[in-house]
Order: C-alpha cells, then sequence, then structure tokens
C-alpha cells in the first residue's frame, strides 16, 4: 500500500500514519464551523446515504448520478499520504479510494476541456458554518486536467478501511497530496468539465494568500504564515517542526508544472 | 451591596488575585500533556494563553469605569491584573518560541518582520515591558504620578493591537475575535466622553 506515493529520495523512513482518533479530531470543514474541533462535533448529522453527484461540462456521459452507480465499478486502494495543511501542519493518512483518472476515462472528457471543477454539499440545515456564511459557499475547487489525471491524484471513500466519517469528507473527497489540504475537496456533489480555469473558494477570498495552484512548497512565502516548516499533528506538546518538502515530497509532479515559474502560478 | 463588595475587596490582599490568577498556568499545561486540548496541544495552549493575555488586558480597562460608574473601587487590583497579563503573554511567546516554532529563530525573525499579524503581536509585547517593569510603588514614586500614569496609558494601544493581533490569525472574520475588539473600543469609549460632559472632574485612566 501507498508505494506510488513514497519515493525513497524524499524520505528516510517509511510513512507513519496519524491515528483515525487524530485525524477524525482536528479538521479544516468550514460549512461545520471554523474551529478544529467544529467539524467533528457537528458534521454527524448530515446524511451521507442516499447521495447523489451531477457530473456536467465538456464530459460525454453527464448525468446525476446515485454514487454507487457512479464509483461503484472503482478499484478501492490503500494509499499512505502525507497531508499537508496550508496552515502549516501536517499529518499522514492511510486513504482509501481510487484514481480520479480512472473515474474520469468512464465519464469521457471532451476534447476541448482543460480543467475539472467540484463542488462540496450545501445543507444549511446540518451545516453552522453555511448558516453564518464564513464563506462564500458553496465551496469549489478545480484542477487541471493533467493533474487531476496524475496517478497520485484519489478519490477517497474511506481511511483506515472505514468509511470516511462526515467530517473527513464523506461520502466523496478528492485528495491531492501534493498540493494544500484546502486543494482536496470534501463532500462532493457536482463534477464539472470545463474548457477555462474554474473559480476556487479560498483564491476567490484571497488572491494573494491563496493561488489556484496551491502546491506545497517551502520556498514561495505565503503572506500569513512561512511554508518552511510544519508542526506535525499527534507528536504531543514537546514535538518538533520538521522541514516541509518540496511538492510535499512527491517529486514526481514536478513534470506537471515545467516551465512555470511556481513563485507566479503559486 | 455595593459597600459590602467594596469592604470586601478591601480585606482581599493583591498576592492573593495574582497567585489565583497565575493557577490556570500549570492547570492548562497539564491539560495540553494530558490530552485535554486536543490532539494539536501546542496550538491550542499557544491560543489559550494568547486569549488569557487579552481578557486579563480588558479585566485591567474594567477597573476604572467600574469604579467611576458603578461606585466599585477594585483599583488596588489594576496593577495586578496588569503584571498577570504580562506574565501569560510571556508565556505565550514562550510557547511560539520554544514549542510551536521549535527555536528556528531564522524563520522566527522573518515572521516578525513579514506576517503583520505576528508584528503587530511583538509590537504590543515589547509596549508591554515598560509597564510591567515600572509595575511597583518604587517606580510610581521615582516617576511621579502623573507621569506613571500617562506612561500606563500606552495600555490602550496595547488591547487595541491585541485585539487586531488576535482578528488578523483567523483566515476569515470570525465572530469571537470582534467581539474582544468591540469590548476594547466600548472601555475606552467610557473614558472619553464622561470628561466633555463633566469639565473639572478628574478621575485618572
Amino acid at each position: 500500500a501507498g508505494g506510488i506515493a513514497a519515493p525513497a529520495a524524499a524520505q528516510s523512513a517509511p510513512l507513519e500514519p496519524n491515528t483515525l482518533e487524530e485525524i477524525r479530531s482536528y479538521n479544516n470543514f468550514y460549512e461545520f464551523g471554523t474551529g478544529k474541533g467544529d467539524p467533528a462535533e457537528n458534521a454527524g448529522a448530515m446524511q451521507t446515504d442516499p447521495w447523489q453527484v451531477t457530473v456536467d461540462g465538456l464530459v460525454d456521459n453527464p448525468g446525476t448520478y446515485a454514487l454507487d452507480d457512479l464509483i461503484g465499478d472503482m478499484t478501492i486502494e490503500d494509499r499512505i499520504y502525507r497531508f499537508r495543511c496550508v496552515e502549516a501542519w501536517s499529518m499522514v493518512v492511510p486513504w482509501n479510494g481510487f484514481e480520479l483518472g480512472d473515474l474520469l476515462q468512464k465519464l469521457g472528457p471532451q476534447e476541448g476541456a482543460k480543467f475539472i471543477a467540484f463542488e462540496t454539499a450545501v445543507i444549511p440545515e446540518v451545516m453552522p458554518g453555511v448558516r453564518r456564511r464564513v464563506l462564500d459557499f458553496p465551496y469549489v475547487e478545480g484542477l487541471r486536467l493533467d493533474e487531476a489525471m496524475h496517478p497520485l491524484t484519489l478519490m477517497a471513500t474511506g481511511l483506515y478501511g472505514e468509511p470516511l466519517a462526515n467530517q473527513n469528507g464523506a461520502p466523496l473527497r478528492l485528495v491531492v497530496p501534493w498540493k494544500y489540504g484546502f486543494k482536496s475537496i470534501k463532500s462532493i456533489v457536482r463534477i464539472t468539465l470545463t474548457d477555462e480555469m474554474p473559480p476556487t473558494t479560498w483564491n476567490r477570498l484571497n488572491a494573494r494568500e491563496y493561488g489556484f495552484y496551491s502546491n506545497v512548497n517551502p520556498n514561495v512565502d505565503h503572506p500569513r504564515w512561512s511554508q518552511a516548516s510544519e508542526r506535525v499533528i499527534g507528536g504531543g506538546l514537546f514535538s518538533s517542526r520538521q522541514d516541509t518538502l518540496m511538492f510535499n515530497g512527491y517529486p514526481e509532479v514536478a513534470p506537471l508544472y515545467e516551465g512555470m515559474d511556481l513563485s507566479v502560478a503559486y | 451591596m455595593i459597600d459590602a463588595l467594596n469592604r470586601a475587596a478591601r480585606k482581599v490582599p493583591t498576592w492573593a488575585v495574582f497567585v489565583l490568577g497565575l493557577l490556570p498556568i500549570p492547570y492548562l499545561f497539564y491539560r495540553a500533556a494530558t490530552g485535554g486540548l486536543g490532539v494539536e496541544p501546542i496550538t491550542a495552549l499557544e491560543r489559550e494563553m494568547g486569549l488569557w493575555t487579552l481578557q486579563l488586558i480588558i479585566a485591567g480597562l474594567c477597573i476604572t469605569p467600574l469604579r467611576r460608574f458603578a461606585g466599585v473601587n477594585l483599583i488596588k487590583f489594576r496593577r495586578t491584573l496588569g503584571v498577570l497579563s504580562f506574565v501569560y503573554v510571556v508565556v505565550h511567546l514562550g510557547i511560539w518560541v520554544g514549542l510551536d516554532m521549535s527555536l528556528r529563530w531564522g524563520q522566527m525573525w522573518a515572521d516578525i518582520l513579514k506576517r503583520p499579524y505576528i508584528t503587530i503581536g511583538m509590537v504590543a509585547f515589547v509596549l508591554m515591558i515598560p509597564l510591567a517593569v515600572t509595575s511597583n510603588n518604587l517606580s510610581i514614586r521615582k516617576m511621579g504620578g502623573a507621569a506613571w500614569r500617562k506612561m500606563h496609558k500606552a495600555v490602550y494601544a496595547i488591547a487595541l493591537l491585541g485585539a487586531a493581533h488576535f482578528i488578523m490569525v483567523q483566515k476569515v472574520w470570525e465572530a469571537e475575535p470582534l467581539i474582544y475588539l468591540a469590548v476594547i473600543l466600548g472601555l475606552l469609549a467610557l473614558r472619553a466622553r464622561p470628561l466633555q460632559k463633566t469639565s473639572g472632574v478628574r478621575a485618572g485612566g
């Protein structure tokens, strides 16, 4: 498991996953509140079965699918990935999921499709953060199509062999391990193939702080946090910071950005 | 009622308030070390100490309005609250330096210069140093009461900087830090208005 995620050069020891309790109790999911414990406290009220996902845009097989009709035939793999938040903390998560590329193959992106856009559910009755309008909901994210097709890009349905907890983005979420965590959009209800760069929530809120690409990059300064190092969750009171790795330790994605100035396209 | 309160307050020694005010520090460290503050205890502890700092500053700012508008005289505790807030800000800063940043001096120095919310927090801390150092009877005698009071009005700026620091550390506009700012602005406004209406009556800030 996770072999593809762990280039030997980037690390000296195998990745040690965080505990299920840690992964389920320290979350950013602003629909359920801005505190790290709010999602665990509030997300339980969200119904994830039945769940529908709308697929539209430049795609051969658009439609509104029941979740199982959309992904029931995908091959679920274990992937142990580093997870790096833009707030300069990190975890290691043992995801269960399938490659987004496999789903895209089934959906059939059309000739002109260059980007993929995602949207999170908006259910005000069970989402206090939506009622308080802490962000411009629905939460939207996107990738360039070649990023979406990269074999590291995962659609997760579980972790530690258990279905995703709601606070972790049940029933279906994106995981892009070389990008800051906010790119890995949760509880997806819409997937759109498009020919232009889609809007993304944090970029819309503050373009200076959050770019479209948002690749983990210790050398590109963020106005709010230095990205040179990170706190590893679960180390306790006396754990020390660790250096942040370029592309979060996944250098195999570098060819996607060849010829781009990553300090401009941050 | 007010008289009883004032009589009771006269009997409470300031050192008792000081010692009581220090107790949350070991308690919060204990909770952080034993999992009571969640899976990321360092950030949680840092935040708790920052909140206590701001709350103690606000408590100190309440003393004068309480006396002026409610006749409650807690003035002898004002310096105690100020010194306590300084202790908490030192712990807050110490957690950032030692536990959060793991003594990465280069990165900290860059953050102080480059991140506005850290710059503002550090300015507030530096402004608190002379106030803490002069919070004793000897300093008041040496400086003279008027000069001492004038200098200690710097706490108004410190409170506003502290609230700004709290607001800016959030990624979105949050209600809680805005409430702190509103309370501080309210307490400062209480000082401004009556002076114009009742000219000639001076009550130290």
